[in-house]
C-alpha cells in the first residue's frame, strides 16, 4: 500500500451522491493533479457519513477536518490552502446554527458527539470498494476466530450472552433464533439478510450495506457457522442500486480473498452468498414472504408457525436476520459479549441506528447506545426542530409504529418503552413532526401506505385497511362523523386480531397511536370542522391580513388559478371560490400577509 | 487481474500490518507528527523539495506509524523551510534552514532513531499562546 501524507475522504452515501460528490470527487482528483500533489493526497470514496443534512462531505486526514456542504467551485480553495499550505479553510466548515464559530473537527461537532459507533464504525473512514481498507480496520478477524477457535455453540453463547435482539423491528433474541435453527434436524440450511428497507423515511439498511458491504458478509459467515448453514442469500430491494452494485463488489472480492467460497482461510469450512434483487414490494420485509420471493413466488406471507427456523427457505430449517443484526455479530465475537452488553439497558443491549429525518435540523443517520432519550436524539444530536418550531411528536417505526408525542420525550429508545408508549422500534426511522403537522393527515399517509402495500391475503388487512383510509380521508376533508370515528377504531382492532402476518397486525397502529395521543384533532375535525395545524385543504381558507398587505401583486403572479384580485399597492383579495388552495401566494408573500385561517367553523358546502 | 492467493487466517494479520500506515492517518494518531511549513515563503525557499525528500524517506523506510503534515508561515521567514517534529506527550521541536539533505538526516535521526539533530534545531517547545 503507497503512503500518503493526507487522505481525502468524499462521502459517497446516497445522499451525498445526490448532492454531487462525485462531480466534486472529479474536481478534487484534477485539482490536486495541477498542483502536483498526486503522489502525497489520496482521494478515496467511503460510504454514508451520517450527516446528510450537510453533504456533500469530504473528511480530511491525519487533521480529521470535516467540510460540509462543498460544491466543484471550492475545490481549488481547499487544495492550495489546507492540503499545500496547511491552513485548513474555515468558511468550509460547520457552523452550529446558534454560533458563529466553525467548527473544524468531526469528534467535536454536536451531531457526531453523541453517537458510538458499532455498526457504523467504518462509515466515512474505509472505501467500501476496496476490502484491504475493510481488513485494515480489524475486518475479518471475528470470522477468523470463530472459524478456527471457536465451535457452534461457543459462537451462539457469546451472541446470546451479549443479549443482541433483532434488529429489523420485532427485537426476536439473535441467539436464541440461531440456537433454534441449529437444533432443527435438516439439511442443507440457508442464511438470508433482510435488505427489504421498506419503511417511508428510512435508510439505515442502505447506509449500511454501502458504508460497509464486508461486515455483513463477515456476520453472515459466523452465523452459518454457528447454525451449520453453507449457503446465504442477500435480499436488496432493487430500488438501492449503489448498495447492490457495493456489495456484488464485496462479494467478488470475498471470493478472490477465499474468504468466501469452500475451504475459508484454510478453516475447511464452506459458505457462500449471493444477493436477491427486490422488486420492492413493502410486504417482502415479512420474513415468509421474504422467502417466498427468493423461491421465486409472489411475495406473500405464510401462516407462523413453522417458523423459518424449522421450516424456511424450500422448506429447510432457515435463519433471517436484518442487514443491521448482521453487521453487529462481528463486532461482538471480536470484542466480546460483555463489551457490547456494557452498552445499553436491562433488556435492550449494544447501539441503535436511526435515520433522522422530517421537521429536524440535523436529516441524517445516527447510532446511538440503547436506553438513550427521545430528547437527547432529536434536540441533542438532531439539533432540534428547524425556525425554532414546537415539537409535537416523532413516528417511530415506519408505518407499523407509532407517534410519540412531545409529554413523552424523555422516553428512553429500547424496545419495551417504545411498544409500550404504541410506537415500537422497528428498523428505526424517526419522522420527526413540528406543530404545523396534523396528526390526522398523517395517519392517512400512513393508511394509503399500506393499504397501497398489503399483499390481499387476509381480508381484515386488504379490506380493513382500505376502510380505514376512506374514514381517514372522510375526516381530512371535512366529512367525518362520529359514528365514523368508532367504526375507526372497530376497524383498528379486527385488522390487529385477524390478520396474520406483521404488516396487518400493525397497520392499525398509526391510527390507534395517533387517536391515543391526539383524539382531540380528530374530533376538532369532526365536531368543529377546523383542522388545528391548518394542513387539510378542505377546512382551511387562506385570507390576506389587510393591515400587512403592501398590495406588491407577489401573490398575484404566483396564484396559479388567478384568483387574487387587487391592483398595484392596493389591499389584495383571495376569491374563496376558485381557490384550490395550494399555499402558493402564502409562500411567495414576504410579509407574512396571508394566512390560512382555520380557527372558525366553515360550512362546507 | 489474476486470481488473487487465497488468504489463511495468519494472512489477515499481514494485510492489517501491511496496511497500517493508512489506519494511523485515518485515526490521526500516530507515533511522531512532522509539519512542514509550507507558507508562500516556505514554498518560495524550497520546501516542496524538503516535503519530497520527507515523503521518499518515509516510503524507503516503509515507515507506517508517523504523519506528515502541512502548516503555514511561522513567522520566520529568512529561516525557511521549516519542519516541527512532534512526538505524542512530548515539546515540538523547530527546525530551520532545511534542505532536502538535511530534512532525510532529520527523518532518520530524531524521527527514527530519537536523537535531535542539534545542528539545525532553532527551538523547542511552543511559542506562548495568550
Amino acid at each position: 500500500m503507497k503512503h500518503y501524507r493526507a487522505h481525502l475522504l468524499v462521502c459517497a452515501g446516497t445522499g451525498c451522491v445526490s448532492s454531487g460528490s462525485f462531480k466534486l470527487k472529479e474536481a478534487l482528483e484534477k485539482e490536486i493533479k495541477t498542483r502536483k500533489l498526486e503522489d502525497e493526497v489520496l482521494v478515496i470514496t467511503t460510504g454514508c457519513n451520517g450527516f446528510c443534512e450537510r453533504g456533500p462531505i469530504v473528511m480530511v486526514h491525519p487533521d480529521g477536518i470535516f467540510y460540509q456542504l462543498l460544491k466543484p467551485a471550492d475545490v481549488p480553495l481547499i487544495v492550495e490552502e489546507h492540503l499545500l499550505k496547511g491552513r485548513p479553510v474555515k468558511k468550509l466548515m460547520y457552523v452550529p446554527p446558534e454560533d458563529k464559530t466553525p467548527i473544524p473537527k468531526m469528534k467535536d461537532i454536536e451531531f457526531f458527539k453523541h453517537q458510538r459507533l458499532i455498526v457504523l464504525r467504518n462509515r466515512g473512514r474505509i472505501d467500501p470498494e476496496k476490502i484491504d481498507e475493510y481488513i485494515a480496520f480489524d475486518g475479518y478477524e471475528a470470522m477468523g476466530k470463530a472459524l478456527s477457535l471457536m465451535t457452534s455453540e461457543e459462537i451462539i453463547k457469546e451472541i446470546d450472552a451479549s443479549g443482541l435482539r433483532g434488529r429489523g423491528g420485532a427485537g426476536f433474541p439473535t441467539g436464541r433464533k440461531w440456537d433454534a435453527c441449529r437444533r432443527v434436524k435438516g439439511s442443507p440450511k440457508y442464511l438470508i439478510c433482510n435488505g427489504d428497507e421498506g419503511d417511508p423515511g428510512a435508510f439505515m439498511d442502505r447506509s449500511v450495506l454501502e458504508a460497509d458491504p464486508h461486515a455483513v458478509l463477515e456476520g453472515m459467515v459466523i452465523g452459518a457457522k454457528a447454525i451449520g448453514a453453507a449457503k446465504g442469500y442477500i435480499y436488496i430491494r432493487h430500488e438501492y442500486p449503489l448498495a447492490l452494485q457495493r456489495m456484488a463488489i464485496a462479494i467478488k472480492q470475498a471470493r478472490e480473498y477465499g474468504l468466501l467460497g469452500k475451504d475459508i482461510l484454510g478453516t475447511g469450512f464452506d459458505f457462500d452468498a449471493e444477493i436477491v434483487e427486490g422488486a420492492g414490494a413493502f410486504v417482502s420485509g415479512e420474513e415468509t414472504a421474504l422467502m417466498a420471493s427468493v423461491e421465486g413466488r409472489v411475495a406473500m406471507p405464510r401462516q407462523r408457525p413453522p417458523y423459518p427456523a424449522q421450516k424456511g427457505l424450500w422448506g429447510k430449517p432457515t435463519v433471517i436476520n436484518n442487514v443491521e443484526t448482521w453487521a453487529t455479530v462481528p463486532n461482538i465475537i471480536r470484542r466480546g459479549s460483555d463489551w457490547f452488553a456494557g452498552l445499553g439497558t436491562k433488556t435492550s443491549k449494544g447501539t441503535k441506528i436511526f435515520s433522522l429525518v422530517g421537521k429536524i435540523n440535523n436529516t441524517g443517520l445516527v447510532e446511538v447506545p440503547m436506553g438513550i432519550s427521545l430528547r437527547d436524539v432529536i434536540y441533542g444530536i438532531g439539533g432540534g426542530i428547524p425556525q425554532n418550531r414546537e415539537f409535537k411528536a416523532v413516528q417511530i417505526g415506519g408505518p407499523s409504529g407509532g407517534c410519540i408525542p412531545a409529554k413523552l420525550l424523555d422516553l428512553p429508545v429500547d424496545y419495551e418503552s417504545l411498544t409500550e408508549a404504541g410506537a415500537m422500534m422497528g428498523s428505526g426511522g424517526m419522522i420527526v413532526m413540528d406543530d404545523k403537522t396534523c396528526m390526522v393527515d398523517v395517519a392517512k399517509y400512513f393508511m394509503n401506505f399500506l393499504r397501497d402495500e398489503s399483499c390481499g391475503k387476509c381480508v381484515s388487512c386488504r379490506e380493513g385497511t382500505q376502510r380505514m383510509w376512506e374514514i381517514l380521508r372522510d375526516i381530512t376533508e371535512g366529512k367525518g362523523t362520529e359514528s365514523g370515528l368508532r367504526l375507526l377504531e372497530e376497524l383498528a382492532l379486527a385488522c390487529k386480531d385477524a390478520s396474520m402476518c406483521g404488516l396487518g397486525q400493525t397497520a392499525a397502529n398509526p391510527v390507534l397511536s395517533t387517536l391515543r395521543y391526539f383524539r382531540h384533532e380528530f374530533e376538532a375535525h369532526i365536531l368543529d370542522k377546523r383542522c388545528p395545524a391548518g394542513v387539510c385543504k378542505s377546512l382551511i381558507r387562506y385570507v390576506v391580513l389587510p393591515e400587512k398587505c403592501t398590495g406588491c401583486q407577489a401573490c398575484k403572479k404566483a396564484c396559479p388559478n388567478d384568483c387574487i384580485k387587487g391592483t398595484l399597492k392596493d389591499v389584495h383579495t383571495i376569491v374563496q371560490a376558485n381557490c384550490i388552495k395550494c399555499g402558493a401566494c402564502q409562500e411567495a408573500c414576504r410579509f407574512e400577509a396571508i394566512e390560512a385561517q382555520r380557527d372558525e367553523a366553515i360550512q362546507i358546502i | 487481474m489474476a486470481a488473487k492467493k487465497k488468504l489463511r487466517v495468519q494472512d489477515l494479520a499481514k494485510i492489517r500490518e501491511k496496511a497500517k500506515a493508512l489506519t494511523t492517518i485515518r485515526e490521526s494518531e500516530g507515533r511522531a507528527k512532522v509539519t512542514v511549513h509550507m507558507g508562500t515563503c516556505g514554498i518560495a525557499a524550497g520546501a516542496r523539495e524538503v516535503m519530497d525528500a520527507l515523503l521518499d524517506e518515509i516510503r524507503k523506510n516503509n515507515v507506517t506509524d508517523v504523519i506528515v503534515t502541512t502548516s503555514g508561515c511561522a513567522g520566520l521567514c529568512n529561516r525557511e523551510p521549516m519542519a516541527t517534529v512532534e512526538f505524542k506527550d512530548q515539546p515540538p521541536v523547530k527546525y530551520v534552514d532545511l534542505t532536502p539533505e538535511k530534512m532525510r538526516k532529520v527523518f532518520v535521526e530524531h524521527v527514527l532513531l530519537g536523537r535531535m539533530v542539534t545542528d539545525y534545531v532553532l527551538a523547542v517547545g511552543s511559542e506562548t499562546m495568550y
